[in-house]
Protein backbone atom coordinates (compact mmCIF):
# COMPACT_ATOMS: atom_id res chain seq x y z
CA UNK A 1 0.00 0.00 0.00
CA UNK A 2 1.37 3.38 -0.94
CA UNK A 3 1.34 6.13 1.64
CA UNK A 4 0.87 8.67 -1.13
CA UNK A 5 -2.68 7.41 -1.70
CA UNK A 6 -5.36 9.79 -0.51
CA UNK A 7 -7.38 9.08 2.59
CA UNK A 8 -11.15 8.82 2.60
CA UNK A 9 -11.45 11.64 5.12
CA UNK A 10 -9.49 14.03 2.89
CA UNK A 11 -11.61 12.96 -0.07
CA UNK A 12 -14.69 13.57 2.06
CA UNK A 13 -13.67 17.03 3.21
CA UNK A 14 -12.70 18.10 -0.32
CA UNK A 15 -16.04 16.89 -1.68
CA UNK A 16 -17.90 18.51 1.22
CA UNK A 17 -16.18 21.82 0.53
CA UNK A 18 -17.33 21.66 -3.09
CA UNK A 19 -20.87 20.89 -1.94
CA UNK A 20 -20.81 23.84 0.50
CA UNK A 21 -19.56 26.12 -2.27
CA UNK A 22 -22.41 25.00 -4.50
CA UNK A 23 -25.35 24.82 -2.08
CA UNK A 24 -25.80 27.57 0.48
CA UNK A 25 -28.22 25.46 2.51
CA UNK A 26 -25.46 23.06 3.56
CA UNK A 27 -24.28 23.40 7.16
CA UNK A 28 -21.41 21.52 8.80
CA UNK A 29 -21.45 20.72 12.52
CA UNK A 30 -18.46 19.36 14.43
CA UNK A 31 -17.69 18.62 18.08
CA UNK A 32 -14.11 19.89 18.51
CA UNK A 33 -13.38 17.55 15.61
CA UNK A 34 -12.64 19.91 12.72
CA UNK A 35 -9.06 18.68 12.67
CA UNK A 36 -9.87 15.00 12.55
CA UNK A 37 -12.55 15.62 9.94
CA UNK A 38 -10.10 17.93 8.07
CA UNK A 39 -12.61 20.75 7.67
CA UNK A 40 -10.51 23.58 9.13
CA UNK A 41 -10.37 25.25 5.71
CA UNK A 42 -14.11 24.98 5.28
CA UNK A 43 -14.66 26.43 8.76
CA UNK A 44 -12.48 29.42 7.90
CA UNK A 45 -14.00 30.03 4.49
CA UNK A 46 -17.63 29.51 5.48
CA UNK A 47 -17.92 30.50 9.15
CA UNK A 48 -21.62 31.28 8.77
CA UNK A 49 -22.36 27.70 7.79
CA UNK A 50 -19.98 26.01 10.16
CA UNK A 51 -21.14 25.19 13.70
CA UNK A 52 -18.73 24.22 16.45
CA UNK A 53 -20.77 22.44 19.11
CA UNK A 54 -17.86 21.81 21.47
CA UNK A 55 -17.13 18.43 22.98
CA UNK A 56 -20.82 17.54 23.13
CA UNK A 57 -21.83 14.93 20.56
CA UNK A 58 -25.41 14.67 21.83
CA UNK A 59 -25.95 18.38 21.39
CA UNK A 60 -24.12 18.40 18.05
CA UNK A 61 -26.65 15.91 16.67
CA UNK A 62 -29.62 17.75 18.20
CA UNK A 63 -28.37 21.09 16.85
CA UNK A 64 -27.92 19.43 13.46
CA UNK A 65 -31.52 18.20 13.56
CA UNK A 66 -32.77 21.65 14.55
CA UNK A 67 -30.84 23.27 11.69
CA UNK A 68 -32.32 20.70 9.31
CA UNK A 69 -35.84 21.37 10.55
CA UNK A 70 -35.19 25.04 9.87
CA UNK A 71 -34.43 24.26 6.23
CA UNK A 72 -30.71 23.51 6.28
CA UNK A 73 -28.96 20.45 4.81
CA UNK A 74 -26.68 19.26 7.56
CA UNK A 75 -23.51 17.21 7.89
CA UNK A 76 -22.63 16.38 11.51
CA UNK A 77 -19.04 15.16 11.50
CA UNK A 78 -16.77 13.59 14.10
CA UNK A 79 -15.16 10.36 15.24
CA UNK A 80 -17.30 7.33 14.37
CA UNK A 81 -16.58 5.83 17.79
CA UNK A 82 -18.39 8.67 19.56
CA UNK A 83 -21.16 9.35 17.05
CA UNK A 84 -22.22 5.70 17.06
CA UNK A 85 -22.41 5.38 20.84
CA UNK A 86 -22.39 8.64 22.82
CA UNK A 87 -25.36 10.16 21.02
CA UNK A 88 -27.29 7.16 19.77
CA UNK A 89 -30.57 8.40 21.26
CA UNK A 90 -30.18 11.71 19.43
CA UNK A 91 -29.46 9.84 16.17
CA UNK A 92 -32.51 7.64 16.78
CA UNK A 93 -35.00 10.34 17.77
CA UNK A 94 -33.81 13.67 16.36
CA UNK A 95 -32.43 12.31 13.08
CA UNK A 96 -34.02 8.97 12.13
CA UNK A 97 -37.46 9.16 13.80
CA UNK A 98 -37.74 12.85 12.89
CA UNK A 99 -36.55 12.08 9.33
CA UNK A 100 -34.26 15.08 9.54
CA UNK A 101 -32.02 15.93 6.61
CA UNK A 102 -28.92 15.15 8.65
CA UNK A 103 -25.94 13.13 7.52
CA UNK A 104 -23.87 11.69 10.35
CA UNK A 105 -20.29 11.35 9.18
CA UNK A 106 -18.31 8.97 11.34
CA UNK A 107 -14.65 9.63 10.57
CA UNK A 108 -11.70 7.51 11.63
CA UNK A 109 -14.04 4.53 11.74
CA UNK A 110 -13.24 0.93 12.59
CA UNK A 111 -9.71 0.59 13.97
CA UNK A 112 -8.41 3.75 12.27
CA UNK A 113 -7.21 5.02 15.63
CA UNK A 114 -5.37 1.72 16.16
CA UNK A 115 -3.32 1.87 19.32
CA UNK A 116 -5.52 4.52 20.95
CA UNK A 117 -7.61 1.61 22.10
CA UNK A 118 -11.18 0.49 22.54
CA UNK A 119 -12.64 3.90 23.39
CA UNK A 120 -11.64 5.09 19.94
CA UNK A 121 -12.52 2.00 17.90
CA UNK A 122 -15.93 1.86 16.24
CA UNK A 123 -16.51 -1.82 15.67
CA UNK A 124 -20.25 -1.82 16.29
CA UNK A 125 -21.25 1.39 14.51
CA UNK A 126 -22.73 -0.40 11.52
CA UNK A 127 -24.61 -2.73 13.87
CA UNK A 128 -26.09 0.24 15.73
CA UNK A 129 -26.85 2.50 12.79
CA UNK A 130 -28.47 -0.04 10.51
CA UNK A 131 -31.26 -0.79 12.97
CA UNK A 132 -32.92 2.63 12.73
CA UNK A 133 -35.73 2.79 10.16
CA UNK A 134 -35.07 5.36 7.47
CA UNK A 135 -31.35 5.78 8.14
CA UNK A 136 -29.14 4.76 5.22
CA UNK A 137 -25.72 3.32 6.05
CA UNK A 138 -22.78 3.62 3.67
CA UNK A 139 -19.18 2.49 3.95
CA UNK A 140 -16.95 3.59 1.07
CA UNK A 141 -13.80 1.66 0.19
CA UNK A 142 -11.54 4.35 -1.24
CA UNK A 143 -11.11 8.05 -1.91
CA UNK A 144 -12.90 8.03 -5.25
CA UNK A 145 -15.95 6.30 -3.81
CA UNK A 146 -15.91 8.60 -0.77
CA UNK A 147 -15.91 11.59 -3.07
CA UNK A 148 -18.82 10.16 -5.06
CA UNK A 149 -20.85 9.23 -1.98
CA UNK A 150 -20.31 12.65 -0.40
CA UNK A 151 -21.68 14.27 -3.55
CA UNK A 152 -24.56 11.78 -3.49
CA UNK A 153 -25.39 12.65 0.12
CA UNK A 154 -25.12 16.37 -0.54
CA UNK A 155 -27.66 15.99 -3.33
CA UNK A 156 -30.13 13.74 -1.51
CA UNK A 157 -32.61 14.54 1.25
CA UNK A 158 -32.95 12.45 4.40
CA UNK A 159 -30.89 10.85 7.13
CA UNK A 160 -27.77 8.78 6.52
CA UNK A 161 -24.67 7.48 8.26
CA UNK A 162 -21.39 7.49 6.33
CA UNK A 163 -18.40 5.80 7.94
CA UNK A 164 -14.99 6.68 6.61
CA UNK A 165 -11.46 5.76 7.61
CA UNK A 166 -8.62 7.94 8.71
CA UNK A 167 -5.47 6.84 6.93
CA UNK A 168 -4.53 6.59 3.25
CA UNK A 169 -6.17 3.67 1.47
CA UNK A 170 -5.33 1.91 -1.79
CA UNK A 171 -7.48 2.67 -4.80
CA UNK A 172 -10.22 0.30 -5.82
CA UNK A 173 -11.83 2.76 -8.19
CA UNK A 174 -9.11 4.74 -9.99
CA UNK A 175 -9.59 8.49 -9.96
CA UNK A 176 -11.62 9.55 -12.95
CA UNK A 177 -13.04 6.06 -13.54
CA UNK A 178 -16.48 7.57 -13.85
CA UNK A 179 -18.23 4.86 -11.85
CA UNK A 180 -21.40 6.11 -10.21
CA UNK A 181 -23.08 4.61 -7.18
CA UNK A 182 -26.74 4.18 -6.40
CA UNK A 183 -27.92 3.23 -2.89
CA UNK A 184 -28.90 -0.42 -2.76
CA UNK A 185 -26.47 -1.56 -5.43
CA UNK A 186 -23.34 -3.65 -4.93
CA UNK A 187 -20.86 -3.45 -7.82
CA UNK A 188 -19.35 -6.81 -8.77
CA UNK A 189 -15.63 -6.08 -8.94
CA UNK A 190 -14.37 -9.59 -9.71
CA UNK A 191 -16.21 -12.49 -11.31
CA UNK A 192 -16.14 -16.07 -10.10
CA UNK A 193 -18.44 -18.98 -9.39
CA UNK A 194 -16.60 -20.96 -6.68
CA UNK A 195 -17.41 -18.53 -3.89
CA UNK A 196 -18.39 -14.93 -3.27
CA UNK A 197 -16.93 -12.35 -0.93
CA UNK A 198 -19.21 -9.56 0.22
CA UNK A 199 -16.87 -6.83 1.40
CA UNK A 200 -17.13 -3.22 2.49
CA UNK A 201 -14.73 -0.39 3.20
CA UNK A 202 -11.00 -0.99 2.94
CA UNK A 203 -11.66 -4.76 2.99
CA UNK A 204 -12.86 -4.53 -0.60
CA UNK A 205 -9.27 -3.97 -1.71
CA UNK A 206 -7.98 -6.91 0.31
CA UNK A 207 -10.81 -9.13 -0.92
CA UNK A 208 -9.89 -8.23 -4.49
CA UNK A 209 -6.27 -9.12 -3.72
CA UNK A 210 -7.41 -12.50 -2.41
CA UNK A 211 -9.55 -13.07 -5.51
CA UNK A 212 -6.54 -12.41 -7.76
CA UNK A 213 -4.31 -14.76 -5.78
CA UNK A 214 -6.91 -17.51 -5.94
CA UNK A 215 -7.53 -16.93 -9.63
CA UNK A 216 -3.97 -18.07 -10.23
CA UNK A 217 -4.89 -21.32 -8.48
CA UNK A 218 -7.99 -21.78 -10.61
CA UNK A 219 -10.42 -20.72 -7.89
CA UNK A 220 -13.04 -18.22 -9.05
CA UNK A 221 -14.05 -15.66 -6.42
CA UNK A 222 -16.82 -13.14 -6.99
CA UNK A 223 -16.19 -9.92 -5.07
CA UNK A 224 -19.10 -7.64 -4.22
CA UNK A 225 -18.49 -4.08 -3.05
CA UNK A 226 -21.25 -3.76 -0.46
CA UNK A 227 -20.68 -0.05 0.23
CA UNK A 228 -24.44 0.38 0.60
CA UNK A 229 -24.95 -1.67 3.74
CA UNK A 230 -28.43 -0.25 4.10
CA UNK A 231 -30.18 -0.56 1.77
CA UNK A 232 -28.34 -3.76 0.85
CA UNK A 233 -28.35 -5.02 -2.72
CA UNK A 234 -30.37 -8.09 -1.85
CA UNK A 235 -30.72 -9.41 -5.40
CA UNK A 236 -27.00 -9.27 -6.13
CA UNK A 237 -26.22 -10.98 -2.82
CA UNK A 238 -28.82 -13.71 -3.42
CA UNK A 239 -27.62 -14.19 -6.97
CA UNK A 240 -24.04 -14.57 -5.74
CA UNK A 241 -25.17 -17.21 -3.26
CA UNK A 242 -27.19 -19.05 -5.88
CA UNK A 243 -24.36 -19.06 -8.43
CA UNK A 244 -21.44 -19.79 -6.09
CA UNK A 245 -22.96 -21.75 -3.19
CA UNK A 246 -20.55 -20.18 -0.67
CA UNK A 247 -20.43 -16.63 0.70
CA UNK A 248 -17.82 -14.96 2.88
CA UNK A 249 -18.28 -11.50 4.28
CA UNK A 250 -15.40 -9.32 5.40
CA UNK A 251 -15.50 -5.94 7.07
CA UNK A 252 -13.61 -3.65 9.45
CA UNK A 253 -16.24 -4.23 12.13
CA UNK A 254 -17.06 -6.70 14.85
CA UNK A 255 -18.53 -10.01 13.71
CA UNK A 256 -21.88 -9.14 15.25
CA UNK A 257 -24.45 -6.98 13.52
CA UNK A 258 -22.46 -5.56 10.62
CA UNK A 259 -22.33 -6.34 6.90
CA UNK A 260 -21.93 -10.04 7.67
CA UNK A 261 -25.11 -10.03 9.67
CA UNK A 262 -26.94 -8.11 6.95
CA UNK A 263 -25.83 -10.66 4.34
CA UNK A 264 -26.66 -13.59 6.61
CA UNK A 265 -30.12 -12.18 7.40
CA UNK A 266 -30.73 -11.99 3.68
CA UNK A 267 -29.38 -15.39 2.71
CA UNK A 268 -30.90 -17.39 5.52
CA UNK A 269 -34.31 -16.21 4.35
CA UNK A 270 -33.79 -16.13 0.60
CA UNK A 271 -31.16 -18.68 -0.35
CA UNK A 272 -29.29 -20.39 2.50
CA UNK A 273 -25.73 -21.40 1.65
CA UNK A 274 -22.67 -22.03 3.82
CA UNK A 275 -21.31 -18.69 4.97
CA UNK A 276 -18.40 -17.30 6.92
CA UNK A 277 -18.46 -13.91 8.63
CA UNK A 278 -15.00 -12.35 8.85
CA UNK A 279 -14.49 -9.36 11.10
CA UNK A 280 -13.02 -8.49 14.46
CA UNK A 281 -13.83 -11.05 17.15
CA UNK A 282 -15.96 -10.33 20.22
CA UNK A 283 -13.08 -9.08 22.33
CA UNK A 284 -11.24 -5.85 23.17
CA UNK A 285 -8.37 -5.67 20.72
CA UNK A 286 -4.64 -5.60 21.48
CA UNK A 287 -2.74 -2.33 20.99
CA UNK A 288 -1.57 -1.86 17.45
CA UNK A 289 -1.81 0.22 14.31
CA UNK A 290 -4.59 -0.43 11.90
CA UNK A 291 -2.33 -2.44 9.47
CA UNK A 292 -0.98 -4.43 12.42
CA UNK A 293 -4.47 -5.23 13.62
CA UNK A 294 -5.59 -6.17 10.11
CA UNK A 295 -2.70 -8.62 9.84
CA UNK A 296 -3.17 -9.97 13.37
CA UNK A 297 -6.81 -10.76 12.68
CA UNK A 298 -6.28 -12.13 9.17
CA UNK A 299 -7.42 -9.44 6.75
CA UNK A 300 -4.48 -9.32 4.32
CA UNK A 301 -5.08 -10.63 0.80
CA UNK A 302 -3.02 -13.74 1.56
CA UNK A 303 -4.87 -14.43 4.79
CA UNK A 304 -8.26 -13.86 3.19
CA UNK A 305 -7.27 -16.27 0.41
CA UNK A 306 -6.54 -18.81 3.15
CA UNK A 307 -9.99 -18.21 4.66
CA UNK A 308 -11.53 -18.82 1.24
CA UNK A 309 -9.63 -22.12 0.86
CA UNK A 310 -10.82 -23.22 4.32
CA UNK A 311 -14.37 -22.23 3.48
CA UNK A 312 -14.26 -24.13 0.20
CA UNK A 313 -13.40 -27.23 2.21
CA UNK A 314 -16.42 -26.54 4.42
CA UNK A 315 -18.54 -26.07 1.29
CA UNK A 316 -17.39 -29.48 0.06
CA UNK A 317 -18.64 -31.06 3.28
CA UNK A 318 -22.00 -29.30 3.35
CA UNK A 319 -24.66 -30.41 0.88
CA UNK A 320 -25.29 -27.64 -1.57
CA UNK A 321 -28.70 -26.08 -1.02
CA UNK A 322 -31.27 -26.45 -3.83
CA UNK B 1 -61.81 25.75 16.82
CA UNK B 2 -61.05 28.70 18.99
CA UNK B 3 -63.84 31.24 19.26
CA UNK B 4 -62.52 34.71 18.48
CA UNK B 5 -62.46 37.07 21.42
CA UNK B 6 -62.92 34.25 23.89
CA UNK B 7 -61.07 34.85 27.16
CA UNK B 8 -58.01 32.62 27.35
CA UNK B 9 -59.11 31.41 30.78
CA UNK B 10 -62.10 29.84 29.01
CA UNK B 11 -59.80 28.33 26.37
CA UNK B 12 -57.66 26.84 29.12
CA UNK B 13 -60.75 25.37 30.77
CA UNK B 14 -61.86 23.79 27.48
CA UNK B 15 -58.38 22.33 26.92
CA UNK B 16 -58.45 20.78 30.40
CA UNK B 17 -61.88 19.29 29.80
CA UNK B 18 -60.89 17.87 26.44
CA UNK B 19 -57.61 16.37 27.62
CA UNK B 20 -59.26 14.76 30.63
CA UNK B 21 -61.88 13.29 28.29
CA UNK B 22 -59.16 12.04 25.90
CA UNK B 23 -57.28 10.34 28.69
CA UNK B 24 -60.43 8.81 30.14
CA UNK B 25 -61.49 7.44 26.78
CA UNK B 26 -57.99 6.15 26.04
CA UNK B 27 -57.97 4.45 29.45
CA UNK B 28 -54.82 6.23 30.56
CA UNK B 29 -52.41 9.04 29.87
CA UNK B 30 -49.92 11.53 31.28
CA UNK B 31 -52.54 13.61 32.96
CA UNK B 32 -50.62 15.39 35.76
CA UNK B 33 -48.08 17.14 33.53
CA UNK B 34 -50.66 17.85 30.84
CA UNK B 35 -52.80 19.69 33.40
CA UNK B 36 -49.82 21.64 34.80
CA UNK B 37 -48.81 22.98 31.39
CA UNK B 38 -52.20 24.07 30.01
CA UNK B 39 -51.85 27.82 30.62
CA UNK B 40 -48.29 27.84 29.25
CA UNK B 41 -49.46 26.22 26.00
CA UNK B 42 -52.56 28.40 25.76
CA UNK B 43 -50.53 31.58 26.24
CA UNK B 44 -47.99 30.48 23.64
CA UNK B 45 -50.41 29.23 20.98
CA UNK B 46 -53.21 31.78 21.44
CA UNK B 47 -51.27 34.87 22.42
CA UNK B 48 -47.52 34.85 21.93
CA UNK B 49 -46.60 32.75 18.91
CA UNK B 50 -46.83 33.79 15.26
CA UNK B 51 -47.89 30.98 12.94
CA UNK B 52 -50.49 30.03 10.38
CA UNK B 53 -51.93 26.54 10.85
CA UNK B 54 -52.70 26.43 7.13
CA UNK B 55 -48.95 26.70 6.47
CA UNK B 56 -47.48 24.37 9.09
CA UNK B 57 -44.16 24.11 7.21
CA UNK B 58 -43.54 27.82 6.72
CA UNK B 59 -39.93 28.69 7.54
CA UNK B 60 -40.83 32.10 8.98
CA UNK B 61 -43.22 30.93 11.70
CA UNK B 62 -42.35 30.74 15.39
CA UNK B 63 -41.45 27.21 16.50
CA UNK B 64 -42.53 25.20 19.49
CA UNK B 65 -41.00 21.99 20.83
CA UNK B 66 -42.62 19.98 23.60
CA UNK B 67 -39.44 18.59 25.08
CA UNK B 68 -41.45 17.02 27.92
CA UNK B 69 -43.14 14.93 25.26
CA UNK B 70 -45.19 12.87 27.66
CA UNK B 71 -47.49 15.85 28.35
CA UNK B 72 -48.87 15.27 24.90
CA UNK B 73 -52.61 15.24 25.50
CA UNK B 74 -52.82 18.94 26.31
CA UNK B 75 -50.53 19.69 23.37
CA UNK B 76 -52.77 17.77 20.95
CA UNK B 77 -55.84 19.62 22.27
CA UNK B 78 -54.12 22.96 21.77
CA UNK B 79 -52.91 22.07 18.26
CA UNK B 80 -56.42 21.00 17.29
CA UNK B 81 -57.96 24.13 18.79
CA UNK B 82 -55.36 26.21 16.94
CA UNK B 83 -56.53 24.66 13.67
CA UNK B 84 -53.68 22.31 12.77
CA UNK B 85 -56.10 19.38 12.50
CA UNK B 86 -59.83 18.83 13.17
CA UNK B 87 -60.78 18.52 16.83
CA UNK B 88 -62.76 15.37 16.05
CA UNK B 89 -59.44 13.61 15.41
CA UNK B 90 -58.65 13.85 19.12
CA UNK B 91 -61.03 10.97 19.77
CA UNK B 92 -58.66 8.64 17.89
CA UNK B 93 -56.03 9.14 20.60
CA UNK B 94 -55.03 5.81 22.11
CA UNK B 95 -56.67 3.81 19.33
CA UNK B 96 -54.84 1.43 16.97
CA UNK B 97 -53.41 3.21 13.93
CA UNK B 98 -54.09 6.74 15.18
CA UNK B 99 -51.65 9.44 14.09
CA UNK B 100 -51.89 10.70 17.67
CA UNK B 101 -49.30 8.56 19.45
CA UNK B 102 -48.69 8.76 23.19
CA UNK B 103 -45.77 11.09 22.47
CA UNK B 104 -45.52 13.73 19.72
CA UNK B 105 -44.38 12.67 16.25
CA UNK B 106 -43.87 14.40 12.91
CA UNK B 107 -47.08 12.74 11.69
CA UNK B 108 -49.03 15.37 13.63
CA UNK B 109 -49.56 18.63 11.72
CA UNK B 110 -47.77 21.40 13.61
CA UNK B 111 -45.21 19.09 15.24
CA UNK B 112 -41.68 19.60 13.91
CA UNK B 113 -39.79 16.99 15.89
CA UNK B 114 -40.73 13.91 17.85
CA UNK B 115 -40.15 13.88 21.59
CA UNK B 116 -40.69 11.55 24.48
CA UNK B 117 -37.12 10.61 25.21
CA UNK B 118 -36.29 13.45 27.57
CA UNK B 119 -33.50 15.97 27.21
CA UNK B 120 -33.69 16.44 23.42
CA UNK B 121 -35.86 19.48 22.81
CA UNK B 122 -33.54 22.26 23.90
CA UNK B 123 -30.68 21.08 21.68
CA UNK B 124 -32.96 20.85 18.66
CA UNK B 125 -34.35 24.29 19.55
CA UNK B 126 -30.78 25.63 19.58
CA UNK B 127 -30.32 24.38 16.02
CA UNK B 128 -33.56 26.01 14.87
CA UNK B 129 -32.72 29.28 16.61
CA UNK B 130 -29.18 29.26 15.24
CA UNK B 131 -30.47 28.82 11.69
CA UNK B 132 -32.87 31.71 12.26
CA UNK B 133 -30.15 33.93 13.69
CA UNK B 134 -27.72 33.26 10.87
CA UNK B 135 -30.44 33.83 8.28
CA UNK B 136 -31.41 37.09 9.97
CA UNK B 137 -34.95 35.68 10.20
CA UNK B 138 -37.51 36.85 12.72
CA UNK B 139 -38.58 33.42 13.92
CA UNK B 140 -38.57 32.69 17.62
CA UNK B 141 -38.22 29.26 19.16
CA UNK B 142 -40.11 28.20 22.28
CA UNK B 143 -39.39 24.95 24.06
CA UNK B 144 -41.24 23.48 27.04
CA UNK B 145 -39.13 21.42 29.43
CA UNK B 146 -40.10 19.57 32.59
CA UNK B 147 -38.32 20.33 35.86
CA UNK B 148 -37.58 16.62 36.34
CA UNK B 149 -36.21 16.58 32.79
CA UNK B 150 -33.45 18.97 33.87
CA UNK B 151 -31.58 15.96 35.26
CA UNK B 152 -30.75 14.96 31.68
CA UNK B 153 -27.16 15.99 30.94
CA UNK B 154 -27.95 16.80 27.32
CA UNK B 155 -30.08 19.73 28.55
CA UNK B 156 -26.98 21.36 30.00
CA UNK B 157 -25.00 20.85 26.80
CA UNK B 158 -27.74 22.84 25.10
CA UNK B 159 -27.91 25.44 27.88
CA UNK B 160 -24.20 26.05 27.36
CA UNK B 161 -24.47 26.23 23.58
CA UNK B 162 -27.48 28.58 23.48
CA UNK B 163 -25.63 31.12 25.63
CA UNK B 164 -22.43 30.65 23.60
CA UNK B 165 -24.30 31.40 20.37
CA UNK B 166 -26.24 34.29 21.94
CA UNK B 167 -29.62 32.88 20.92
CA UNK B 168 -31.83 35.68 22.23
CA UNK B 169 -34.84 34.55 20.23
CA UNK B 170 -34.83 31.21 22.05
CA UNK B 171 -37.18 30.88 25.01
CA UNK B 172 -37.10 27.86 27.27
CA UNK B 173 -40.06 27.44 29.58
CA UNK B 174 -39.61 25.09 32.51
CA UNK B 175 -42.86 23.60 33.77
CA UNK B 176 -41.85 23.57 37.43
CA UNK B 177 -44.60 21.31 38.73
CA UNK B 178 -42.14 19.91 41.27
CA UNK B 179 -43.21 16.28 40.89
CA UNK B 180 -42.05 13.45 38.72
CA UNK B 181 -43.10 9.84 38.36
CA UNK B 182 -41.32 8.61 41.50
CA UNK B 183 -42.05 11.56 43.77
CA UNK B 184 -40.94 15.14 44.54
CA UNK B 185 -38.38 16.32 41.99
CA UNK B 186 -36.15 17.95 44.63
CA UNK B 187 -35.82 14.58 46.38
CA UNK B 188 -35.02 12.67 43.21
CA UNK B 189 -32.43 15.14 41.92
CA UNK B 190 -31.94 18.51 43.52
CA UNK B 191 -33.43 21.53 41.78
CA UNK B 192 -31.95 23.94 44.30
CA UNK B 193 -30.98 27.40 43.05
CA UNK B 194 -32.51 26.73 39.68
CA UNK B 195 -32.58 30.37 38.62
CA UNK B 196 -28.94 30.85 39.58
CA UNK B 197 -27.94 27.76 37.64
CA UNK B 198 -29.39 29.13 34.41
CA UNK B 199 -28.08 32.62 35.15
CA UNK B 200 -24.57 31.33 35.71
CA UNK B 201 -24.68 29.70 32.26
CA UNK B 202 -25.47 33.10 30.72
CA UNK B 203 -29.26 32.95 30.44
CA UNK B 204 -31.76 35.66 31.26
CA UNK B 205 -34.14 34.22 33.86
CA UNK B 206 -37.68 35.14 34.81
CA UNK B 207 -40.13 33.41 37.09
CA UNK B 208 -43.88 33.40 36.82
CA UNK B 209 -46.99 31.77 38.18
CA UNK B 210 -47.46 29.25 35.37
CA UNK B 211 -51.24 29.31 35.73
CA UNK B 212 -51.57 33.12 35.50
CA UNK B 213 -52.40 33.74 31.85
CA UNK B 214 -52.03 37.52 32.07
CA UNK B 215 -48.60 37.17 33.63
CA UNK B 216 -47.54 34.59 31.02
CA UNK B 217 -48.78 36.78 28.17
CA UNK B 218 -46.90 39.80 29.55
CA UNK B 219 -43.64 37.97 29.95
CA UNK B 220 -43.83 36.50 26.43
CA UNK B 221 -44.70 39.95 25.03
CA UNK B 222 -41.42 41.28 26.37
CA UNK B 223 -39.21 38.74 24.54
CA UNK B 224 -36.30 39.28 24.08
CA UNK B 225 -35.77 40.34 27.67
CA UNK B 226 -32.16 41.13 26.98
CA UNK B 227 -30.52 41.25 23.59
CA UNK B 228 -27.79 38.68 23.12
CA UNK B 229 -28.89 36.20 25.77
CA UNK B 230 -31.20 33.20 25.62
CA UNK B 231 -34.08 33.34 28.06
CA UNK B 232 -35.67 30.88 30.40
CA UNK B 233 -39.01 31.22 32.12
CA UNK B 234 -39.36 29.22 35.31
CA UNK B 235 -43.11 28.67 35.35
CA UNK B 236 -44.26 27.55 38.78
CA UNK B 237 -47.17 25.22 38.35
CA UNK B 238 -49.22 22.58 40.13
CA UNK B 239 -49.13 19.08 38.76
CA UNK B 240 -52.70 17.94 38.10
CA UNK B 241 -53.97 21.55 38.22
CA UNK B 242 -57.73 21.88 37.99
CA UNK B 243 -58.71 18.46 39.32
CA UNK B 244 -58.47 18.65 43.10
CA UNK B 245 -57.76 14.98 43.78
CA UNK B 246 -54.94 14.97 41.20
CA UNK B 247 -53.23 18.18 42.35
CA UNK B 248 -49.75 17.61 43.78
CA UNK B 249 -50.17 13.83 43.71
CA UNK B 250 -47.19 12.14 42.03
CA UNK B 251 -49.14 9.01 41.11
CA UNK B 252 -51.25 11.08 38.69
CA UNK B 253 -48.12 11.55 36.53
CA UNK B 254 -49.75 8.84 34.45
CA UNK B 255 -53.09 7.40 35.32
CA UNK B 256 -56.40 5.90 34.39
CA UNK B 257 -59.60 7.35 35.82
CA UNK B 258 -62.52 5.31 37.10
CA UNK B 259 -65.94 6.44 35.81
CA UNK B 260 -66.53 8.08 39.19
CA UNK B 261 -63.21 9.91 39.09
CA UNK B 262 -63.91 11.05 35.53
CA UNK B 263 -67.30 12.36 36.57
CA UNK B 264 -65.81 14.21 39.51
CA UNK B 265 -63.00 15.66 37.37
CA UNK B 266 -65.34 16.90 34.66
CA UNK B 267 -67.64 18.41 37.26
CA UNK B 268 -64.73 20.38 38.72
CA UNK B 269 -63.81 21.51 35.23
CA UNK B 270 -67.33 22.76 34.73
CA UNK B 271 -68.77 20.32 32.26
CA UNK B 272 -71.21 17.47 32.44
CA UNK B 273 -69.35 14.22 31.80
CA UNK B 274 -72.15 13.08 29.46
CA UNK B 275 -70.80 15.55 26.92
CA UNK B 276 -68.06 13.09 26.19
CA UNK B 277 -68.74 9.57 27.30
CA UNK B 278 -67.09 6.34 26.24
Amino acid sequence: MSSTKPSCRHAFSAALLRAVEKDERIYVVTSDSRGSVTVQGLATRFPSRFVEAGIAEQNAVSIGAGLAKAGKRVFVCGPASFYSSRCVDQVKVDVAYAHSDVKIIGVSGGVSYGALGGTHHSLNDIAVMRTFPGLQVFLPCDAYQTDALTALLAASVGPAYLRIGRGPVPEVYPAGCGTSFRPGTAPILHEGTDCAIAAAGEMVYHALGAARLLEAEGIGVRVLDCWSIKPLDIETVVQAARETGLVLSVEEHGVYGGLGAAVAETLVQRHPVPMRILGFPDEWLPAGSSPELFRHFGFSAEQLAGSVRDALEMKGRVRRSP
Amino acid sequence: MLTRGQPLTETAREVRQRLVQMIYEAKGGHIGGSLSSVEILVSLFFHAMRYDPRQPDSQERDRFILSKGHSVEGYYCVLAKAGFFPEEELSSYGKFGSFLYGHPTCKVPGVDVPSGSLGHGLGVACGMALAGKRDGASLRVFVLIGDGELAEGSIWEAVMAAAHFGLDHLVAVVDCNKLQISGPTREIMSTQNLAQRWQSFGWEVREVDGHDLDALNRVFDEVPWQVGRPQVLLAHTIKGRGVSFMENVASWHHGEMSPEQYEAAMKELGRSPEAGSR
